[in-house]
């Protein structure tokens, strides 16, 4: 019988790896990628160096006296008006200028620091909650998070109760209000859309039955719809008395929207569990909320994560929408202050400006996304 | 067997279908106190469903099943009872992957039979030890070989201190290397005393340890025997023909 001497390993030839392997597989496998990497170079080269010479090299960054945030910031002796910025770039000072309005809306400048402090917090929440997780009380720590959060935002952007005074919700605007907006849209709904999930895989055919109806008609629902219904069909079937906040009713709204969208994708995760998982905790004698809490959520969850996250995106792009009932988010701060009399012809700028923080924002949720699917994902660790 | 001792599990009448296929045909089988019953059979002849009919992860239509003198029905509270006594070990492990070995251990310990965390953990770490696993205990199942992960099972099964396990061809998703090592285990268990039925092709398991094997074809009973009888004087011609497919090669 033959033996074989062990052979010895080695590195592959030098054309099978580097740049050259990369450029070849990836631009320029074949000539339909070629033309469309020349195509694109050619895009790039007529596109980019327009926008950069209007956002950059003749655009106006200082001039005049700005008001940035309630304080003066002088640039220079000239005036700070819309003739002086010039038209061939952007007009920067206009932002500026106009931050505050992007920021707050309509919020009164002497109580800033509510909102302020409320964004502060939760920039201190995200360094909190990684740092507790091996801490003995995590799960105290967690639960009172989960209450006192909100409930301490609240109370700094409304005020009230004695303590501060109070804003009423057609004062927020900007930033703030998109932020509010689909934060408790997404925290909202989340829940309702696991239940509803779970509740159109049910046994019981009535809780299967509404679930599934409820999911199907407000999916087959344009979210404009749902806000005008809120907004103004539905203090139509109110007695006069109960008028409620319109920023509740478009939340509400939004809520039960997102809701529906959740359940699908969290439906999506749950089908995707092997039915060994299910006969497996049967088997060993949890009841019907300790499976789903404990084995079946937690795995169906994590794979759901993109899916949530992409729909978290779409719900917080969607926000925008409150523009049509009246509610001045970041992008209706645009078209407002577009309107000053001083400043005409600037929407560009305000445009651009809030693409560039929605962009921001939606990037990093987006990586969070990455990182939350990298940190729970036990399946594949070696 | 001595007769002085209970039946633990009687199966009268039963008759299962899926659909309009009649899967188990008037199966009539006690077993007694620490037996060790080996199942088997051609494939689709109902072994499988005919032990998962034992811990009501299959429902049936006629019939009735006693497992310690608590009958199978649709009562929750009383099925979750029977299934805290009755463990069961799966052909696929069906391990919980976003747990580590020992929480999947703990598991139900901790949540069906309210046994503090500490306690808990003991009692695996032991168990792990016993499977021969125990260095094993905070990785993830997917980390593991599918022996191990087997060992994992059967240990998991063990944690609740159950009166009756239940094997669901345990060995036959394994690589050939890795049966043995789970045969050991199981090997080891039967001689504990602990009820054991196992549907398994691994003959020599079932000549070793069983009391009684038990022939299953066409969604009947078809023969059962003591190991001697049952490889050396089957009666019917279908076991016949079946232990020779699956002992001549």
């Amino acid at each position: 019988m033959p033996v074989f001497d062990q052979q010895e390993t080695r590195k592959p030839p030098i054309s099978q790896i580097g740049a050259v392997l990369w450029l070849k597989t990836n631009l320029f496998s074949s000539w339909i990628n070629t033309i469309l990497t020349f195509g694109s170079l050619y895009l790039l080269y007529i596109m980019i160096p327009p926008l950069l010479n209007w956002m950059i090299f003749d655009a106006s960054f200082s001039f005049g006296t700005i008001n940035f945030f309630g304080f003066e910031i002088k640039f220079s002796e000239e005036m700070a008006t819309n003739d002086n910025c010039g038209r061939v770039g952007a007009c920067w000072p206009y932002i500026y200028e106009k931050l505050y309005m992007y920021t707050y809306g309509f919020y009164p400048r002497t109580e800033t620091w509510r909102p302020n402090t409320v964004f502060a917090l939760t920039g201190l929440l995200f360094v909190i909650v990684p740092l507790v997780k091996n801490y003995k009380y995590k799960n105290r720590v967690t639960i009172s998070l989960i209450i006192l959060y909100p409930l301490i935002s609240y109370v700094l952007i409304a005020g009230g109760f004695g303590l501060l005074t109070p804003v009423a919700t057609d004062q927020w605007g900007g930033l703030l209000l998109t932020l509010i907006i689909a934060s408790v849209g997404i925290i909202v709904s989340f829940p309702i859309g696991v239940l509803l999930a779970l509740g159109r895989q049910s046994n019981l055919k009535v809780i299967k039955l509404f679930s599934t109806l409820f999911i199907e008609f407000i999916r087959a629902v344009p979210l404009i719809t749902i806000l005008f219904m809120a907004s103004f069909v539905l203090p139509l079937f109110l007695e006069s008395g109960n008028y409620f906040d319109k920023l509740l009713r478009a939340l509400i709204g939004i809520a039960l929207f997102q809701a529906a969208y959740f359940a699908e994708v969290v439906r999506g995760g749950l089908q995707a569990i092997p039915r060994g998982q299910y006969e497996a905790a049967d088997a060993i004698g949890l009841s019907y909320f300790q499976k789903n809490v404990l084995i079946i959520l937690p795995q169906a969850l994590k794979i759901s994560i993109p899916n949530i996250v992409g729909s978290s995106i779409s719900l917080f792009k969607d926000t925008t929408l409150v523009l049509i009932i009246g509610l001045f988010d970041m992008l209706a701060m645009v078209n407002l202050t577009s309107n000053d009399p001083y400043w005409l012809g600037r929407e560009t700028e305000g445009f651009v400006f809030v693409t560039m923080v929605m962009w921001a924002i939606l990037y990093t949720m987006s990586r969070y996304s990455r990182k939350l699917e990298l940190r729970f994902n036990t399946e594949n660790k070696n | 067997m001595s007769d002085k001792k209970t039946n633990i599990i009687e199966i009268s009448e039963l008759n299962k279908w899926y659909g309009d296929f009649h899967a188990l045909k008037n199966i009539n089988l006690n077993i007694k106190e620490g037996e060790i019953i080996v199942v088997c059979g051609p494939s689709g002849s109902g072994k499988s469903t005919l032990i998962r009919c034992v811990n009501f992860l299959e429902k049936f239509q006629e019939g009735s099943i006693l497992v310690s003198g608590t009958e199978l029905t649709d009562d929750a509270q009383k099925i979750r009872k029977i299934r805290s006594e009755v463990s069961m070990v799966f052909q696929h492990f069906n391990l919980f992957p976003h747990l580590t070995i020992v929480d999947n251990l703990t598991l139900a310990p901790i949540w069906v039979h309210s046994e503090t965390k500490q306690e808990a953990r003991e009692k695996a770490l032991k168990l792990l030890d016993r499977v021969g696993i125990k260095d094993q205990a905070e990785k993830y199942p997917n980390q593991l070989s599918g022996g191990q992960q087997q060992r994992v099972a059967i240990a998991r099964s063990l944690c609740t201190n159950p009166k009756i396990m239940l094997f669901d061809e345990p060995t036959s998703a394994l690589d050939p290397e890795m049966i043995s090592e789970v045969l050991e285990v199981m090997v080891e268990l039967a001689r504990e005393g602990i009820t054991m039925i196992c549907v398994t092709h691994e003959m020599g398991f079932a000549r070793k340890v069983a009391n009684r094997i038990i022939f299953m074809d066409d969604g009947q009973i078809v023969e059962e025997n003591d190991p001697e009888n049952f490889f050396n004087n089957a009666e019917s011609e279908r076991l016949q023909l079946f232990l020779n497919q699956i002992l001549t090669h």
